[in-house]
């Protein structure tokens, strides 16, 4: 990438199950405020932020152009707003591509997203399947999901009890993380003995529904410079979208993960992942928590159940926010990821912070059974 | 506009325009107009980098439609990105488009805007729009009297309904020479007293005859370096500035102060920018998204900053005619054809292929040096683009 964009402030809501106490707006306006404060920015005509970057989708809030609701709230009087309807860590895709394109200095990124409305959130996301191939056969992300699990959990010999591991992991990191207080203790017994939803998918092994927004300042480096001293630097994004039909795919192949690695890896000159520091995946199902670890090239292919064994997730510091099995809802996965990077980059991640950080991973995901992934580096030189 | 190195549009696809569209799926439509672009372009889409993608995801009923429409759109394996923003979806799309090459990122770009109203509601759908507990009894979708109402109170009934109604006819001539475009009446102006009459009433003195379509249909566009559009394209049309304009509300709470449009505000801040101080002398051609005839007429004298009934004359001296002094959608515009999330980036796909001499039947006599081209949607939110036919000089 030519030249440096630098998160000069994070702010997030906590996560809870059902905020029935706050509108959208409301949870946005929280962490407008935050950020704006941070900062010291505005949306002065002069040298204040310009672009706006929303992240939300219309079908979980029922509301046509749903963004029209936040104009106010996101500052876009008389001002650019935009809205990314995909994974929310493409909003800092999109935010880097505006102000490396020289368009703009800064960039305010907000997502928002009450899962607990939607209530169901297979309901939502069957709709994302096709009306008359794959929508009458009753496919939703889950089961999608779940033939996935099958497939990788055969391959990569991961049995129940690994994926017991790493729900209660999720859940140990997230009692340190002050925005995902909300959810409890888990015990592996409480794990195994769940109920089975889309076999070898367990209820708690899926990420908890909740409702919360995220939000990021970008700016371009000169600017960024002035309003913080703790920037992060976004040194490479990547992304890539898979085929449609999980018949067309080899869903174990991790096809759209390596590919977005390697392209956020080499805009970032990264030549072995295994030396980040930190690293925040999206793990909407206990089983992808490992699967993203072979697609991102931290184990060999098929070998995750050893690198499991190992202890390899504390060693290189995966998912120390609890990841989203701690509760992130579905569309801002991603965008949570990148936010928890960031704050650990900025020594600020609290109870959970990983020591002298300086690199970091977040990665998001989005479709069947992973059919599109993102992944941006993060650094602090 | 700063910018770190120049955009050119080097192709543009699009299906016909219509309102069934039932011997294609979402995928199947995407594709014809993918085809035709890469084709314009004379590129494969092994040489896109990037697909930008976008609709009104709620008409349809497709969550994140751009997984299902991998399939049609060529996107496999490449970057993407979904961007949506009502209305403006297609004029956001270029938006993006043009951060993406500009920022060095990519190469080469494809945009790609669609929608298929036949498999949605478009007034309810535009209605759930309004905030459930407060605003959704008054809404009516995109159905609104109100510029009718204001035209009729500032210039009179007569004169009023005529001029709505000729820009409404010229538009129909317009269309009539553009094959992709859905509703082609072959209207005359000797028709013009009895539509005001027998057109059925939408809101007041909205009527059928006014109103933009309901369409199905896509648009798609592709987007390269200055190096690469150089090479691979004899004349593309550069994109020298755009700017985002969003307001929530459409009337002024505080009483009497003034009420100043996205449009208008837009506009003064292009034109300063570029130095622009006669949009009419200085600007070759306007492709406006104009989402009712009412609404095309009153946005002329916003968007060209004009005073009086200035808008009114251009309309009655045929100046906006194809051959006029200052050509308005030579296209057709939005109301003719009105495939949502398509139809913002229409309007600056007509202002390339007019740049480019590539319109066809209903490209404008003049040379087309520099031409302006706008988006609109969610309440009154405006995207105003221009685009040049050298490539704009880099002045960081």
């Amino acid at each position: 990438m030519n030249k440096k964009v630098g998160i000069c402030a994070v702010a997030q809501t906590t996560y809870e199950r059902d905020k029935w106490h706050q509108r959208f707006q409301g949870m946005a306006l929280e962490v407008l405020e935050s950020l704006l404060n941070q900062t010291g920015l505005d949306f002065s005509e002069d040298g204040g932020i310009n672009t706006t970057i929303s992240v939300s989708d219309d079908i979980f809030d029922a509301r046509t152009i749903s963004d029209n609701a936040m104009t106010d709230v996101l500052g876009a009087h008389f001002r650019c707003e935009e809205k990314v309807a995909q994974e929310g860590i493409q909003a800092i895709y999109y935010g880097v591509s505006a102000i490396l394109s020289g368009h703009t200095d800064f960039v305010l990124i907000i997502g928002h997203c009450k899962e607990s409305q939607a209530k169901s959130r297979n309901m939502v996301t069957h709709v994302a399947f096709d009306p008359f191939y794959t929508r009458p056969v009753g496919l939703d992300f889950c089961a999608a999901a779940g033939i996935q699990a099958q497939a990788y959990c055969q391959k990569s010999k991961i049995t129940d009890e690994h994926l017991a591991k790493i729900v209660v992991r999720a859940r140990q990191n997230a009692q340190k993380n002050a925005y995902t207080k909300d959810v409890s203790m888990l015990t592996m017994e409480n794990v195994l003995s769940s109920q089975m939803i889309a076999d070898p998918i367990r209820e708690l092994h899926a990420y908890p529904v909740s409702d919360g927004a995220v939000g990021i300042i970008l700016a371009s480096e000169e600017k960024a410079k002035k309003i913080t001293d703790k920037p992060v630097w976004i040194a490479g994004v990547g992304n890539c979208m898979d085929s449609f039909f999980l018949g067309d795919r080899d869903v174990t192949s991790n096809f759209a993960l390596k590919k977005a690695s390697e392209r956020a890896y080499k805009r970032a000159s990264i030549t072995d992942p295994k030396t980040l520091d930190v690293i925040e995946v999206s793990d909407q199902y206990a089983y992808q928590l490992p699967m993203w670890m072979e697609g991102l090239g931290m184990c060999d292919d098929g070998k995750s159940a050893e690198w499991l064994n190992s202890n390899n997730l504390d060693k290189y510091n995966v998912n120390p926010s609890g990841g989203m099995l701690a509760g992130n809802p579905l569309i801002l996965g991603g965008l949570v990821r990148a936010a928890e990077a960031a704050l650990q980059l900025r020594g600020e991640a609290g109870e959970h912070q990983v020591k002298g950080a300086k690199t970091a991973l977040a990665h998001g995901v989005m479709g069947p059974a992973g059919q599109f992934h993102s992944v941006i580096i993060l650094k602090t030189e | 506009m700063k910018r770190n190195r120049n955009v050119g549009i080097i192709g543009v696809g699009q299906t016909v325009y219509s309102s069934h569209r039932e011997d294609v799926n979402q995928p199947e439509m995407i594709y014809e107009a993918v085809e035709a672009a890469l084709k314009h372009a004379g590129i494969t889409i092994d040489d896109v980098d990037c697909v930008v993608h976008g609709n009104m995801e709620l008409f349809e009923m497709v969550h994140q439609p751009d997984l299902w429409h991998t399939i049609g759109t060529g996107s496999f394996g490449k970057e993407c990105l979904r961007v949506t923003t009502g209305g403006t979806t297609g004029a956001t799309l270029v938006c993006a488009a043009d951060h993406l090459v500009a920022s060095g990122l990519h190469d080469i770009v494809m945009a790609i805007g669609f929608e298929k109203l036949q498999e949605g509601h478009t007034t309810g759908g535009i209605t759930n729009m309004a905030d459930p507990l407060w605003a959704r009894q008054l809404q009516t979708g995109a159905l609104t009297g109100m510029t009718a109402a204001d035209v009729i109170d500032e210039f009179g009934e007569e004169r009023a309904k005529k001029v709505s109604m000729d820009y409404r006819i010229i538009m129909d001539k317009h269309a009539m020479k553009n094959p992709y475009a859905h509703r082609r009446l072959g209207l005359e102006f000797s028709q013009a007293d009895e539509l005001s009459k027998t057109s059925p009433a939408l809101v007041g003195e909205l009527r059928m005859i006014h109103m933009c379509s309901q369409s199905d249909g896509a648009c798609v566009m592709i987007f390269a370096s200055e190096e690469k559009a150089k090479k691979l394209c004899k004349q593309p049309a550069w994109i020298k500035d755009h700017i985002t304009a969003h307001r929530e509300e459409m009337f002024c709470v505080f009483g009497d102060a003034p009420y100043i449009t996205t449009h208008k505000y837009a506009a003064q801040k292009l034109f300063e920018r570029n130095n622009i101080k006669n949009p009419r002398t200085e600007i070759d051609l306007f492709e406006m998204y104009d989402p009712s005839s009412w609404w095309g007429l009153d946005w002329l004298r916003e968007f060209l900053l004009l005073e009086g009934d200035e808008h009114l004359k251009m309309i009655e001296n045929g100046d906006i005619k194809i051959e006029g002094a200052f050509p308005v959608n030579p296209s057709g515009g939005v109301i003719a054809s009105n495939p949502i999330g398509a139809t913002a980036m229409v309007r600056v796909a007509e202002a390339a292929l007019q740049i480019m001499k590539a319109a066809g039947d209903h490209q404008v006599p003049k040379d087309v040096k520099q031409a302006m081209a706008s988006g609109f949607g969610g309440t009154m939110w405006t995207v105003l683009f221009l685009l040049t036919k050298e490539p704009p000089v880099l002045n960081n």
